[in-house]
């Protein structure tokens, strides 16, 4: 496990490992994403308040928020310029998520008529998704019932009619249903909202700052329900559901005498490939005078595949660069989203190669595999014999690899908390977790979510926070980026709940974690995934409310996204707060330049669905200002 | 003595130094903090279509012979040892002479407080540093200079494109 990093690099990093391979880079005259941070300083203050309009071109127009002028060429004003933008950027983030659902919706159709390499794997999610979808399941064999939700999930892609999404009606309770009919916010076909919010943000049509905002609360839900949801659902059905496996995280991961194999990305089609065949030809990699060949990941891909094959993490999002820089990485292998167009200038200065693998990710200087879920195997096998021949232009002079590394345990789906809970009450699984909320030995639970942006400290804000919530004995669930964060400082270890939870919780986590046969207590931070797994959280959360009979906006909880950097977490807090969650966010979204979008999103916004967000970028007071909420709801409840 | 001086070739027309400014003259001292206050921060530094190229930033000049030192009925006006323009509130009658006498528009009114004053570029000689426009100027258009380095590096770079182009 490392220690938090204190030295010359405090301004940039807390972990160790990240600071080590900094200097390495500063050294070698390899230029990082800090670097080019510096160079973009200041940063554009148009910009960073979002009165920056660029729609139409007659354009760019500002405003200026100390004084003239306020309006733009066409009349826009600030709220309107900001509330437009903000929903542009939310489109961003459900069609990144909606286009990842869909490739794994695509795979598995493939898969499913027998077209495509990859076994349905979660025969168990084969059933659960075919219940909710409302699909007979008797008599019929798992390839046929994939077939019939494929079918489903096309329908909701096909839709002519105003029938809201179907995925989402299978999902939620009727109560949010309700609600979100009654805001007027529920979304039909996924691709026609999001062609409709482009249209309604084009010059000329929406000058409304608050029908502009409901938009965005419903390209929220988009994003949850046609992204995360289907996205979860379809990967578990291909690639099973995960239950919990115990891994390392950190750069120490990487080998001094294994081909080094790092997946990057976020679709599973392609990195559970690469683990495949990384097994399978380990015998090449050693007959090439390896050791072997050790995969280790980086963003989503990296908890996909830890998730389901216990694959370690290399790390999170600003360590990208950082694992080409140890010298030691024979191939990077990436698919969509979070890779940084610098890779290949990184991996030029050693003898990485870097691969692309999808026709939208491409990058210049690097070799494109194109992989398809019919030619998989072929194309996992080519990268993977790449990676060996690879490996003997390794440059032992330019080696250094981080000793820093920490266990973590992943996989933690609903169906496995649920299955750990089910030791203590096999019947009501879930009522001992809620007894002892009621009890108050579990003060209510946040789920940490998001990325790394350079505006933040890497890790800091993710760890000073969550190690505020678990001292007051708030029970933290992690997915994406974040969970790598809290991986790398042993947060995800049973270890970690005796270093960081509060007395109350601890008795909790180790009451379950004995009853699950974990021979101690439950880690403090519960991993659930990659960022389309917030999914997860929200199904967790349905389950609690459903079963207590209350709404989600009720449940003591609370959402955060403290280093957030892609549009995708602007997205995923939008769905938060149409769920009713408040969600806090640690780095300032670019809306402050609106006095009626800001105060909206931060308090109006509650007495529509009762979620909020709460903008703060003092860890410390992010966890105060989640607690507090999370004490009021208790009060409210009357616990 | 320094100066903020201008390449107008490079000035992009961005206003940033509008901001940079308004920001490094408020209370708050940062961006999102400056919003928040109840009187806007004014910008001393003023980006204005060009007749050359896309903008230029046009600021106090902290003139040497200052025309509105010298309309100045009151004396309110004068130049201080950091060679700033700076104006006395307490003499101020707010006759707007200055506003009439400056060549380049510099004045403008104080939105601080009630009593009649002008508000104009005092070159952030609070700050100790650089001043805030300089610092913020993405394509480095704004510099801040001993004049005669500004002119060699002038020389410099015309006769470099010279030999270039010749």
């Amino acid at each position: 496990m490392c220690e938090f990093h204190q030295g010359s690099h405090s301004h940039q990093t807390i972990d160790p490992a990240a600071a080590e391979m900094i200097e390495k880079a500063n050294r070698e005259n390899v230029e990082t994403t800090w670097d080019r941070f510096e160079q973009q300083k200041p940063q554009c203050g148009f910009g960073d308040l979002g009165v920056c309009c660029r729609n139409c071109l007659q354009g760019p127009c500002r405003i200026n928020p100390f004084g003239e002028p306020k309006e733009g060429i066409c009349g826009a004003d600030a709220d309107l310029i900001v509330a437009r933008n903000l929903l542009r950027t939310i489109v961003g983030g459900a069609a990144s998520h909606v286009d990842h659902s869909y490739m794994a919706l695509h795979c598995l159709k493939e898969a499913a008529e027998g077209k495509a390499p990859y076994a349905l794997k979660g025969a168990d999610k084969i059933k659960s998704v075919a219940a909710k979808l409302g699909i007979a399941t008797q008599g019929k064999s798992d390839n046929a019932l994939a077939q019939e939700i494929v079918r489903a999930a096309l329908a909701d892609f096909s839709s002519y009619s105003d029938e809201p999404m179907g995925w989402l009606k299978a999902t939620v309770s009727p109560g949010l249903l309700e609600a979100w009919s009654k805001l007027g916010i529920l979304p039909k076909n996924p691709d026609r909202e999001i062609r409709t919010a482009m249209h309604q943000t084009s010059m000329g049509v929406d000058g409304s700052p608050i029908n502009l905002l409901l938009s965005s609360l419903k390209m929220g839900l988009v994003d949850g329900y046609a992204g995360l949801q289907m996205g979860t659902d379809i990967q578990d059905i291909l690639f099973g559901i995960p239950y919990p496996v115990k891994t390392e995280a950190n750069l120490g991961v990487l080998s001094h005498d294994k081909v080094n194999v790092v997946v990057h990305g976020h679709m599973p089609e392609v990195s559970e490939k690469i683990v495949e065949w990384a097994r399978k030809l380990e015998g090449e990699a050693i007959k090439a005078g390896a050791a072997g060949i050790n995969v280790a990941g980086i963003c989503c891909s990296g908890n996909e595949v830890l998730m389901r094959q216990g694959v370690p993490l290399a790390g999170n999002y600003l360590s990208q660069e950082l694992a080409i820089i140890t010298g030691a990485v024979e191939l990077i292998v990436v698919d969509v989203q979070c890779f940084m167009p610098s890779l290949t200038k990184v991996a030029a200065c050693y003898h990485t190669k870097v691969v692309t693998t999808t026709p939208i990710g491409q990058l210049p200087d690097a070799e494109y595999i194109p992989f398809t879920p019919e030619n998989a195997d072929v194309k996992a096998q080519e990268t993977i014999r790449m990676a060996i021949a690879a490996y003997a232009k390794r440059d032992a002079a330019k080696v250094q690899i981080p000793t820093h590394k920490s266990e973590a345990w992943g996989g933690f789906s609903v169906e496995t908390i649920v299955q750990a809970l089910s030791k203590l009450d096999a019947a009501n699984p879930l009522k001992p977790l809620i007894d002892n909320i009621v009890a108050g030995n579990v003060l209510g639970a946040v789920g940490v979510v998001g990325c790394n942006n350079v505006k933040a400290v890497q890790d800091q804000q993710t760890v000073e926070m969550v190690k505020d919530l678990l001292a007051n004995n708030v029970l933290v669930v992690a997915t994406g980026c974040t969970a790598h964060a809290l991986a790398k400082y042993g947060f995800l270890t049973p270890a970690g709940a005796k270093k960081y939870a509060g007395e109350k919780l601890l008795a909790v986590l180790t009451a379950v974690g004995e009853a699950a046969g974990l021979g101690g207590p439950l880690p403090p931070v519960l991993h659930m995934g990659s960022c389309v797994d917030n999914s997860r959280i929200g199904d967790l959360l349905g389950a609690l409310a459903g079963y207590l009979g209350v709404a989600i906006k009720d449940l003591p909880v609370a959402a955060s996204a403290p280093e957030l950097q892609h549009e995708k977490a602007v997205s995923i807090g939008t769905w938060a707060v149409a769920l009713g969650v408040l969600t806090h966010v640690g780095v300032v979204p670019p809306v402050l330049g609106s006095p009626l979008v800001t105060k909206v999103l931060t308090g109006d916004l509650e007495g529509l669905t009762g979620g909020k967000f709460l903008v703060e970028t003092d860890p410390h007071l992010a966890a105060e200002g989640m607690m507090a909420h999370i004490r009021a709801k208790r009060k409210a409840l009357g616990i | 003595m320094k100066k903020i001086l201008v390449d107008d070739s490079k000035c992009l027309a961005c206003h940033s130094c509008e901001i940079a400014c308004s920001v490094a003259h408020s209370t708050a001292q940062t961006l999102y903090g400056a919003l928040a206050e109840p009187t806007p921060p004014l910008s001393g530094m003023h980006v204005e279509p060009s007749g050359r190229g896309r903008g230029f930033p046009l600021n106090c000049r902290h003139c040497q012979d200052a025309q509105c030192v010298r309309v100045c009925v009151t004396k309110a006006l004068s130049m201080n040892q950091d060679g700033v323009i700076v104006c006395d509130n307490n003499r101020c009658i707010g006759c707007y002479m200055c506003f009439i006498a400056c060549p380049f528009g510099a004045m403008q009114e104080s939105v601080v407080t009630s009593e009649a004053n002008v508000s104009k570029c005092d070159l952030c000689v609070e700050s100790g540093s650089d001043p805030a426009c300089v610092t913020a100027c993405p394509t480095q258009a704004l510099v801040f200079e001993e004049p005669d380095v500004f002119s060699k590096n002038k020389r410099i770079k015309y006769l470099v494109e010279l030999a270039v182009s010749g």
